[in-house]
């Protein structure tokens, strides 16, 4: 689904991803952890194709295409999808008119997609404008439910969301990646940032990686990793890629 | 109507006017200095030109250059020299409701100089929502509009006054309005000008006379280049419990605009707020100049102000959702300029929203 080859990215003329290789295959999740400003965000943002993160040197290849010159919503169309963590707020646009031009769908159905989130109230609110940490996850989850992407990009989704939105994003987000479809039939792969690990109480990882100062240190089982995380910091991976 | 030209007919139509009649309650329509048509089919609703009315009602006089002063300005005085004043005088009964627009077309057609004097006299209880319409003829290269609007709203009235601009990139446009709002009156003003013009300059004044009274004015307009538009709303509070808000949008994609707000709170317990946002697409010139003038502790008043361009942040997180960045920037604007106004009929708002669509064409 998704090749990363020796990606070199710079903000501001200054490198902050420094020879990344990843590789996420159909129907796989993977986990992306590392402690803040290593560049885990820098990453999406690099895959989503946002100004202001200069592909130097390496590949993105999406579904066998080479995407690292390709336009935003060019991969978008493509398949790919992201949920902010910290999107605009854009007085005067209505979430429920977003979702009309973004997905091409009937006013009806949009409501019931809205509903299925609690976000029906606010189909006619300005998008992001005072909305809860809560509001916001939910209407990005139903951004991306009225998208449909075949590959989504998620940056931390559990952070400032209480518990019980927390149930509602889990399960929502393992909708969105067909976690009630066996692997070998699954078409949609997802990357998630996390932190704290919470979203794992709702869907399998099929691998974690480390990233740290702009390199991924390490690949392995993301429970494992986020234990070894818990129990010794991130220094342990540095020593372990040490040693 | 039928001798207008096709041209002449679109370019009317996106000023609000209504050929056919549909959804209009009253019609008047005056091309150059020639009353064409005056009707009105509204129970409590009289239209009349100003010349007709002035003879038909002896207190007509009363209301005839008293919120405007005849000396105000070189418009002003050119307007009063005028020996046969052209314009219209609506006048609504007390308790006389609808929610149906009333139409009012100025079209400049082959003159030099369009002259108007209008007079909105809303009694005890009425409620009207009048649609201005005003635009030039499309081969109409120069000329000027000048025209004064007298407003008087009743104890418990309620007066919604829409005007749509539609001119050309010659024509220069002087309009001079004041309005009187009485105890428990509302006065609404919505102003969309999305067309090249070469000048407007404006500056409406509501005086709040009765307690209670609201005055809201809402502007969006769009300032090609080579237009300069001066524009400015202001509200005097002189009664207690009295408030206002002056709502502007202002674009500019090469032209000039300048946006002022003056509101004065010189009674208690009363409240008043500027709102100003620009938004410079192209190299152009948005000067926002709220003034807020308190005269005693018991007056709230307050103002925002900001200009800029459209974030890239936003522009990316359209493009992420699917949208081209030509359809990002255009979805961005349009959701810039939806300022919805409360009490507003749909009918107008449909109006507006039209403006905003065939401008937003043009971006």
């Amino acid at each position: 689904m998704l090749d990363i080859s020796d990606l070199h990215v710079s903000v501001d003329g200054t490198e902050v991803l420094h020879d990344i290789n990843l590789h996420i295959g159909q129907g796989e999740t993977h986990v992306l952890m590392g402690p803040n400003g290593s560049g885990k965000s820098t990453l999406l943002k690099a895959v989503m194709g946002f100004g202001g993160y200069a592909i130097t040197s390496g590949s993105i290849v999406f579904k066998g295409k080479d995407i690292t010159n390709v336009p935003i919503h060019e991969r978008a169309h493509l398949g790919i999808g992201m949920m902010f963590q910290h999107p605009p707020a854009i007085s005067g646009l209505k979430l429920g008119k977003l979702l009309v031009a973004t997905s091409h769908m009937e006013k009806d159905a949009i409501e019931a997609l809205a509903q299925s989130v609690n976000m029906d109230h606010f189909l006619d609110r300005d998008i992001n404008v005072g909305f809860s940490g809560g509001e916001i996850k939910r209407s990005e989850v139903l951004q991306l439910k009225a998208q449909q992407p075949d590959f989504i990009m998620l940056d931390e989704p559990e952070s400032g969301v209480d518990l019980e939105n927390m149930n509602l994003m889990g399960k929502e987000i393992a909708a969105l990646l067909e976690k009630d479809i066996h692997i070998v039939n699954r078409q949609r792969s997802g990357l998630i940032i996390t932190h704290t690990g919470y979203i794992l109480d709702y869907l399998e990882a099929d691998q974690g990686h480390v990233l740290i100062n702009g390199q991924i240190r390490c690949h392995g089982n993301p429970r494992e990793i986020l234990r070894v995380v818990k129990e010794k910091g991130y220094g342990e991976c540095l020593r372990c890629k040490q040693m | 109507m039928e001798h207008l030209s096709e041209k002449d007919r679109e370019r009317l139509a996106l000023t609000g006017l209504e050929v056919g009649m549909q959804n209009r309650c009253g019609s008047f329509f005056q091309v150059d200095q020639k009353v064409i048509q005056t009707t009105c089919g509204a129970e409590g609703i009289e239209m009349l030109p100003i010349a007709v009315a002035l003879e038909k009602y002896d207190w007509v006089k009363d209301y005839y250059w008293n919120a405007v002063p005849k000396d105000k300005d070189k418009y002003t005085q050119y307007l009063a020299k005028q020996e046969n004043p052209q314009g219209l005088v609506v006048i609504a009964q007390p308790g006389a409701k609808i929610e149906m627009p009333l139409q009012a077309c100025l079209f400049l057609r082959e003159e030099p100089v369009q002259h108007v004097h209008n007079i909105f006299i809303a009694r005890e209880g009425s409620e009207i929502n009048i649609i201005s319409g005003c635009a030039s003829s499309w081969q109409k290269e120069h000329g000027a509009h000048i025209g004064v609007t007298e407003i008087y709203v009743g104890k418990g009235a309620k007066v919604t006054s829409t005007m749509i601009h539609n001119w050309n990139p010659g024509i220069s446009v002087f309009p001079r309005s004041a309005i009187i709002v009485e105890e428990d009156g509302t006065f609404l003003s919505n102003y969309v000008c999305m067309q090249p013009v070469k000048q407007i300059n404006m500056y409406p004044t509501a005086r709040l006379v009765g307690k209670n009274a609201v005055a809201r004015f809402s502007s969006i307009v769009v300032a090609t280049p080579g237009s300069i538009l001066d524009l400015g709303s202001r509200t005097i509070l002189a009664a207690e419990h009295t408030s206002t808000e002056l709502v502007t949008r202002a674009i500019t994609t090469g032209g000039k605009v300048i946006s002022r707000g003056h509101v004065l709170g010189e009674k208690d317990n009363t409240r008043g707020h500027i709102e100003c946002k620009g938004l410079i697409l192209k190299d152009g010139i948005i000067h926002a100049i709220p003034e807020i003038e308190g005269t005693l502790t018991g007056t709230e008043l307050s103002h925002e102000a900001a200009v800029g361009k459209i974030a890239r942040q936003e522009i990316e997180y359209l493009m992420a959702r699917g949208l081209s960045e030509e359809e990002a920037t255009a979805t961005i604007i349009r959701g810039f300029l939806d300022v919805k106004i409360s009490g507003l009929p749909p009918v107008l708002q449909a109006q507006i929203d039209a403006a905003i669509d065939k401008a937003e064409s043009g971006f």
